[in-house]
């Protein structure tokens, strides 16, 4: 569905159902330069399942307009923008790699508005590597090629898609194709590489948390997750083995698996807002 | 996000020699099989109720039932979507049913496509004669007449479909360019490249949108398995225009689903699976499946034999007397030799298209003498074929037609296989001496 939020228009995926009020929200935060799409095998479950979903489109990203913001910061308050455009007092944060980020920034800031905290591939800071940092602001595609390369496990990159027929590294590629690189990958790494307030954020966290962590993860690997996992008081690890930084669509069943064990224990459907 | 070993260096992904042999499969997911088990069932077993709505919801990926996916099945379309370059794939139990099943996703009654008119004959029928029952009228235009292209395009034009290559006659489409006037329409660019492969070429990666193959031909490549496949870019904006509101806004036919705001760059072929084959059911067995993949698994090392067979083929055409005109793209004075140079780096293909001195009679009596060449209607196999298409594949088109396809009545299509090539010239000797005689008696 499309909506306002600060005079922009933006996209966000319901996951196949009606946007409805009157169920508990769950906003999903995809990572840099991809867009809601990346979550199609964890959003349509719980749309179909109690929840209201928005699979967020990020300022200037995927089918939202206006152009992208520039750091973790501004992403954080924007989600939290989100949350009241649509009429909600709180809401659930899923988020993914710099999405993470973003989520974890938020909660930080918004303790009352923020029930749950569900991060995938996330640490306390994600440092650009400079080559990659470089090639993706001079809009370079070998930004994204790298960036696959090192977001897919050893099994991903041999495909075995859980929907038949998608192949994971060029669906992934093409997504983060999608629009302008230096626009939004550029942004984005430049936004995650600035960002110093992750470890200080998550220690003001005391809501329900869980951190997925992938064994294979090469761009946020599993002792840099535990290691802001450790900060945030009762958070709840689950690692997933034989599985790189896109696990929620490398590993989709095994993640929605916790993540739907998490959500409906902390964050039930039946909760009216 | 560092990757400290990776530093300074290019992406590892898989090249495709390699994907050509594992891509889309993960044996630790099946017993370790290290070959790709047949899963030769016609359904799956659902956990519950919950796990059953899901799969039908599209909730999560997985299998139902073996008209829709199949695992076998899904591993070859993803080594294929793999090899293209492509985001997705769907198999279908042949090429046929392939180029039908994206016509019927892209189009509804009273659409229109833009189409080449150098095609298989099979395929010319389908457009001119078949499609317009359902509605779906065509326009033909040679596939050198890259501006007649721009000038077909109507308002409920959906697209253009051509063979990179022509079947029989050997005539490139300028895909480059003629992408350039599909995308300035708004519309996809649909490429049968059979005849190519992805060895040869890659079609995404000038400008087309969607491929097709016949997976029959060199792909599967030992004339045992019929099948084929579409395959998805993963680059076309759907959403651009309104001409595909089954694409761009909730669609009765599933649920009320949006595919191009929920799959994107796989939108096509989740909408050609989810509806096309629910309700059309041109599915592929894992049997054949099976036999494709096998066939994929030395792609790169047939191609190489079956194209340096072909060169070899061009030079003995060109300088033999009973031969009046030799047409493959590796031959300096073809129309399209500067263009197949740039879409074909890997080889120009083992499809040649000869004109056989004594014209339909001396070509009859060729065919029937050839003794190593298979007669035959297919193409891409290891082993030579020859056919006569004014008399075979092209033979239900009238004299106009056939000559608007650019066939004459003294071609003969040959595929090259990869036979040792002394070999394939002796039997072509038995064939032209045997095609002398008729002329030899005639003139007595």
């Amino acid at each position: 569905m499309k909506f306002e939020v600060n005079g922009s228009e933006v996209f966000a995926s319901t996951g196949g159902r009606p946007f409805d009020k009157s169920k508990p929200l769950i906003i999903f935060v995809h990572g840099s330069g991809l867009t809601h799409m990346t979550w199609v095998l964890q959003t349509r479950y719980f749309a179909f399942h109690g929840y209201s979903v928005l699979a967020i489109d990020m300022p200037g990203h995927g089918l939202s307009s206006g152009k992208s913001l520039k750091s973790i910061e501004e992403m954080a308050d924007w989600v939290s923008d989100v949350i009241d455009s649509v009429g909600y007092k709180d809401a659930s944060l899923v988020g993914h790699s710099q999405g993470c980020l973003v989520t974890m920034e938020c909660a930080a800031r918004n303790p009352k508005k923020i029930k749950t905290l569900s991060l995938m591939g996330g640490a306390g800071a994600i440092p650009m590597n400079p080559e990659l940092l470089s090639l993706a602001e001079n809009n370079d595609p070998k930004a994204v090629d790298l960036m696959m390369d090192w977001a897919h496990g050893p099994a991903g990159h041999f495909g075995g898609h859980p929907v038949p027929g998608l192949y994971h590294i060029n669906t992934g590629g093409m997504l983060a194709k999608s629009r302008t690189i230096k626009s939004t990958l550029g942004v984005d790494f430049r936004a995650c590489d600035n960002y110093k307030n992750g470890f200080e954020a998550a220690k003001k966290i005391k809501i329900p948390t869980l951190s997925i962590l992938a064994t294979g993860d090469k761009m946020c690997p599993v002792k840099e997750g535990k290691k802001l996992a450790d900060l945030i008081e009762g958070s709840k690890v689950e690692i997933i083995d034989n599985c790189g930084h896109m696990m929620l669509l490398e590993e989709a069943d095994r993640v929605l698996k916790v993540l739907k064990q998490f959500i409906v224990t902390n964050f039930p459907a039946q909760k009216i807002n | 996000m560092t990757d400290k070993k990776n530093k300074g260096t290019d992406p590892k992904t898989y090249k495709f020699d390699t994907l050509s042999l594992h891509a889309g499969y993960q044996p630790h997911k099946n017993a370790g099989s290290r070959q790709v088990p047949i899963y030769q069932t016609t359904s799956y077993l659902f956990d519950d109720v919950d796990h059953a709505a899901a799969l039908f919801n599209l909730e999560r990926g997985g299998h139902i039932y073996s008209r829709i996916s199949n695992p076998t099945v899904a591993v070859l379309e993803e080594r294929v979507a793999s090899l293209e370059g492509g985001t997705a794939a769907l198999a279908t139990s042949s090429g046929m049913s392939a180029i039908f099943l994206t016509v019927m996703t892209l189009c509804e009654a009273g659409d229109h496509l833009v189409v080449s008119s150098q095609l298989y004959g099979g395929t010319v029928n389908l457009f001119r004669l078949t499609l317009p029952k359902f509605g779906i009228k065509c326009t033909f235009v040679k596939p050198r007449d890259t501006e007649g292209f721009k000038k077909a395009i109507q308002k409920n034009t959906k697209g253009i479909f051509g063979e990179l290559v022509g079947n029989p006659g050997n005539e490139l489409m300028n895909m480059p360019e003629i992408s350039k006037i599909a995308h300035e329409a708004g519309i996809p660019l649909i490429v049968d490249a059979t005849y190519q492969t992805p060895y040869l070429c890659k079609p995404f990666e000038h400008g087309a949108d969607i491929v097709v193959h016949s997976l029959t031909k060199w792909m599967a490549g030992h004339g045992s398995s019929m099948a084929g496949i579409l395959v998805e870019g993963g680059k076309f904006d759907w959403m651009q225009n309104d001409k595909f509101p089954t694409m761009t806004t909730p669609y009765e036919g599933y649920h009320g689903l949006s595919f191009a705001e929920e799959f994107g760059p796989t939108a096509f072929t989740m909408k050609a699976r989810a509806e096309g084959m629910r309700d059309f059911g041109p599915c592929l067995s894992p049997q054949n499946a099976w036999n494709v993949l096998q066939g994929i698994e030395t792609l790169s090392v047939r191609m190489k034999k079956h194209c340096s067979n072909a060169e070899e083929m061009v030079k003995y055409l060109l300088a033999h007397e009973s031969v009046a005109w030799v047409s493959h793209p590796s031959v300096p004075d073809h129309p399209d030799h500067e263009l197949a140079k740039k879409l074909l780096p890997n080889g120009r293909g083992s499809m040649i298209a000869f004109g056989i001195k004594g014209g339909k009679d001396a070509g009859v009596a060729f065919i029937n003498n050839v003794k190593l060449a298979s007669h035959l209607a297919n193409v891409g196999d290891t082993r030579t074929l020859v056919i006569h298409p004014a008399s075979g594949t092209h033979s239900q088109m009238d004299e106009a037609t056939l000559k608007f396809a650019g066939l004459s009545h003294d071609m003969i299509r040959l595929s090259v296989g990869i036979e040792d090539i002394d070999d394939i010239k002796n039997d072509f000797e038995v064939g032209f001496r045997a095609a002398r005689k008729p002329r030899l008696v005639s003139n007595q």
